[in-house]
């Protein structure tokens, strides 16, 4: 206890903060080596590659047990690598103890100390490292103000909301001025009006504070609005890496395109390949879809095509249709109606309407050629054929979810538009090579359970 | 029908529409179902409130002296006196070793290891021995000619042996075996109470295993500890086989059972050993109110991770 490492100097020295906003933020760089995790035989997380630049804020998006959790905690120092290493601007840390390596950590469930006030537990850190009275009071009193909390900070946690209560975690976490925060799924128990208002939060706190922050999560749409870059994990591997954009736009894989959104994944042959359009039918179905990536198709393969709900329209007339089918679910979105619609074979089709649709209607469905992404037979995974129970994105629950990655671009602000458009270039180098050589993995399908989760 | 004419078929005939019974009882904090507790009470009442009640007017009753004369008797005879000393040397190191080694131990006991189980039986079998046959073990084992003293002797440790029995160290000895389950037990369903979360918590943000012990783990479990506390010192005061069989009964180990067995069961002053068993139970009161005032000063809220 008496010899503190570099790392947790750093969270020493006291602010130099002038005004609201903080130059940059403590950390050059976060690089992951081939981090893995293995519970006997099973392996939790497959070895990851990433490096994750100062300011950056990065999403871990996948299912539960995809090994999103037990990467924050290995990076958090709470479970030991299995093998790889962390560094930190070039230093090892995977081997030094969760209290010396000076993360910022926020827990799903908040773990704050129940016995001691609002003011205490944001203060617990700072007087575990010896910082002068004074200070801690000062610090204490300028977070728990930007967390809007000043007016609780006598009260027990346990007179808190779960919204309040998630602010003190959080208010913990970044007052100690972490090079690093870890984030697991800090708004999960939360309902969701109150998800959504912070979310805001802790974007607002990531810019003001100037942290970097690791972000874990399983809502597509948080890490879409939050992250300037996003990890999406399956079964314990990288399906990909990219900026909310490039996930959104161009998936890798059917995976991480039933996370994007895209709720339609169709099974189906290749009818005829010309260059990138493809087109694909089997049974009811029939197709001009766009391959994704360099991939290669040939006639009579098995392929996955994903297609949003929102890029399926009800067809005009002397359109070419891709299926015929019955309206059996209608939801109403406000200015639009979700229609979950059943071809004569038993396909099932997610689709938005913009005008009156009743189930028992019969409609005719178009999708545009560029709208509708094939993937090679070898990307897809077990549950392609039924793409409601693979992944329920959240976008079904937004009346206007394509405000997903635009929505993020106006969150972000000028600020950290620009950062991010810097930082997804110099860091390229590391990145293809991760997420090529994890979307060639992914292919095996594997869908084991987590099961220490 | 002098009900409103509402959809009278369900409402018996003549029956105001007002809540049913139960509910009006349950409004003035009335569980019909609780007349159940009814024949246990009465045993209560029996063998406990009224022979208590009996005992408490008999000890005003002495042969001579007045009302008080038997308590009076019990504080002026320095023998009988130096039995409150006696108990209270006995139970208060034994319960506060008891609870003080079943916290390190249920602290390291909370993770999983190899042969945990094991060690766990090993910790809890006492419990389920008498404490006569405790008493008899400790006689065997530790006596002057025992196992322990002859281990000791061949090892050439000792020159003679260690008085271990028939003083107030074996009955210590036999406090100890026989109550450390209960406080192991005890403490270690507080502690697996408290979420482990909290302490992982308290690792982030730079707290090394002492921190998070003195800081969280300890705090959030001080009212077990003292309830556990409270539960060892109430079996320790009682303490009577042990300090006849391994103890000194007419000397270091004349704890106030024992004194009060005497007055009554050998020199038949039934009026002089209810006094000194009200003094034993006013006394260990004392220590129990004590404990309580101080446990209600603590935080006694949730220890879950949620706060």
């Amino acid at each position: 206890m008496s010899t503190v490492t570099d790392m947790t100097a750093s969270a020493r020295t006291p602010a130099t903060r002038a005004g609201g906003v903080r130059a940059a933020s403590q950390l050059g760089e976060l690089r992951l080596r081939g981090m893995s995790r293995a519970y006997g035989a099973y392996t939790a997380l497959h070895p990851l590659d990433l490096t994750v630049r100062g300011g950056e804020f990065v999403a871990l998006l996948g299912p539960s047990g995809c090994g999103k959790t037990t990467a924050l905690n290995c990076l958090a120092g709470l479970l030991p690598l299995t093998a790889g290493e962390i560094l930190l601007d070039g230093k090892r840390v995977d081997t030094v103890p969760p209290e010396k390596r000076g993360f910022g950590m926020v827990f799903q469930n908040y773990a704050l100390f129940p016995h001691l006030t609002v003011r205490a537990n944001v203060a617990f850190g700072l007087k575990m490292r010896g910082v002068p009275k004074a200070e801690i009071q000062r610090r204490v009193e300028e977070v728990l103000r930007l967390v809007r909390l000043g007016e609780h900070a006598h009260k027990h946690p346990g007179q808190l909301s779960g919204g309040q209560q998630q602010r003190v975690a959080i208010a913990r976490a970044i007052v100690m001025e972490p090079p690093l925060v870890l984030m697991d799924e800090p708004l999960s128990n939360l309902d969701a009006a109150l998800r959504l208002e912070m979310r805001s939060e802790i974007r607002r706190l990531h810019q003001e504070f100037g942290l970097t922050t690791l972000y874990v999560t399983h809502d597509q749409e948080e890490a879409l609005s939050l992250a300037d870059r996003l990890v999406v994990l399956d079964a314990g591997r990288v399906s990909q890496i990219g900026t909310p954009a490039e996930l959104y736009e161009h998936p890798a894989d059917p995976h991480v395109a039933a996370f994007m959104g895209y709720r339609n994944l169709l099974a189906l042959e290749v009818v005829s390949a010309r260059g990138p359009e493809v087109v694909a039918a089997r049974r009811g179905l029939r197709l001009t879809g766009t391959v994704v990536g360099d991939a290669r198709v040939t006639q009579g393969q098995q392929v996955t095509v994903a297609i949003r709900p929102e890029d399926v329209r009800i067809a005009e007339e002397g359109e070419p249709r891709v299926a015929e089918a019955v309206a059996e679910i209608v939801e109403y979105h406000g200015r639009v109606l979700h229609v979950e619609a059943v071809t004569a074979d038993g396909d099932r089709v997610h689709l938005r309407a913009g005008r009156e649709v009743r189930p028992g209607d019969a409609i005719a469905l178009a999708v545009d050629a560029e709208r509708a992404l094939v993937f090679g037979a070898g990307g897809a995974p077990a549950g392609a054929a039924e793409p409601g129970g693979s992944a329920e994105p959240g976008g079904s629950a937004e009346p206007d979810e394509p405000g997903g990655p635009e929505g993020s671009a106006e969150s972000t602000g000028p600020a950290t538009l620009a950062k991010s458009a810097d930082s997804s270039e110099p860091g390229d180098s590391s990145e293809p090579t991760a997420s090529a050589e994890s979307t060639a993995s992914a292919g095996s399908g594997e869908s084991a359970e987590e099961g220490s989760r | 029908m002098s009900g409103p004419a509402t959809s009278g078929a369900t409402i018996p005939a003549g029956s105001e529409p007002k809540a049913a019974l139960r509910h009006r009882l349950a409004e003035r904090g009335v569980d019909r179902t609780l007349l159940l507790v009814l024949p246990a009470a009465l045993a209560v009442i029996a063998l406990f409130c009224y022979p208590f009640l009996y005992g408490l007017q008999l000890s005003f009753q002495p042969a001579k002296g007045g009302a008080l004369g038997a308590y009076r008797q019990f504080f002026s005879e320095p023998f009988s006196r130096k039995s409150i000393w006696a108990t209270f040397s006995l139970a208060l190191p034994a319960s506060l070793i008891n609870v003080g080694v079943s916290v390190p131990i249920s602290y390291r006991m909370r993770r999983e290891f190899r042969g945990k189980r094991l060690l766990l039986a090993l910790l809890v079998v006492p419990i389920t021995l008498g404490t006569v046959l405790t008493a008899e073990g400790i006689l065997e084992f530790y006596g002057p000619a025992g196992w322990f003293n002859r281990t000791l002797h061949l090892l050439g440790l000792a020159d003679s042996p260690m008085h271990l029995t028939m003083n107030y160290t074996g009955v210590l000895l036999s406090l100890i075996i026989s109550g450390f389950p209960f406080a192991y037990l005890l403490t270690h369903s507080y502690l697996s109470g408290i979420h482990p979360s909290l302490e992982k918590a308290a690792s982030t943000l730079g707290a090394g295993w002492w921190q998070r012990f003195r800081y969280i783990t300890f705090p959030l479990l001080l009212p077990g500890l003292l309830t556990t506390f409270s539960l060892c010192f109430v079996l320790a005061f009682a303490v009577f086989p042990s300090a006849m069989m391994v103890g000194d009964p007419n000397g270091s180990t004349h704890v106030i059972s024992i004194e009060a067995y005497q007055a009554a069961l050998e020199r038949f002053d039934y009026a002089q050993g209810s006094a000194d068993a009200m003094i034993m139970t006013a006394l260990m009161l004392v220590v129990l109110v004590a404990v309580a005032v101080l446990r209600s000063r603590l935080y006694r809220g949730s220890t879950g991770g949620k706060g």
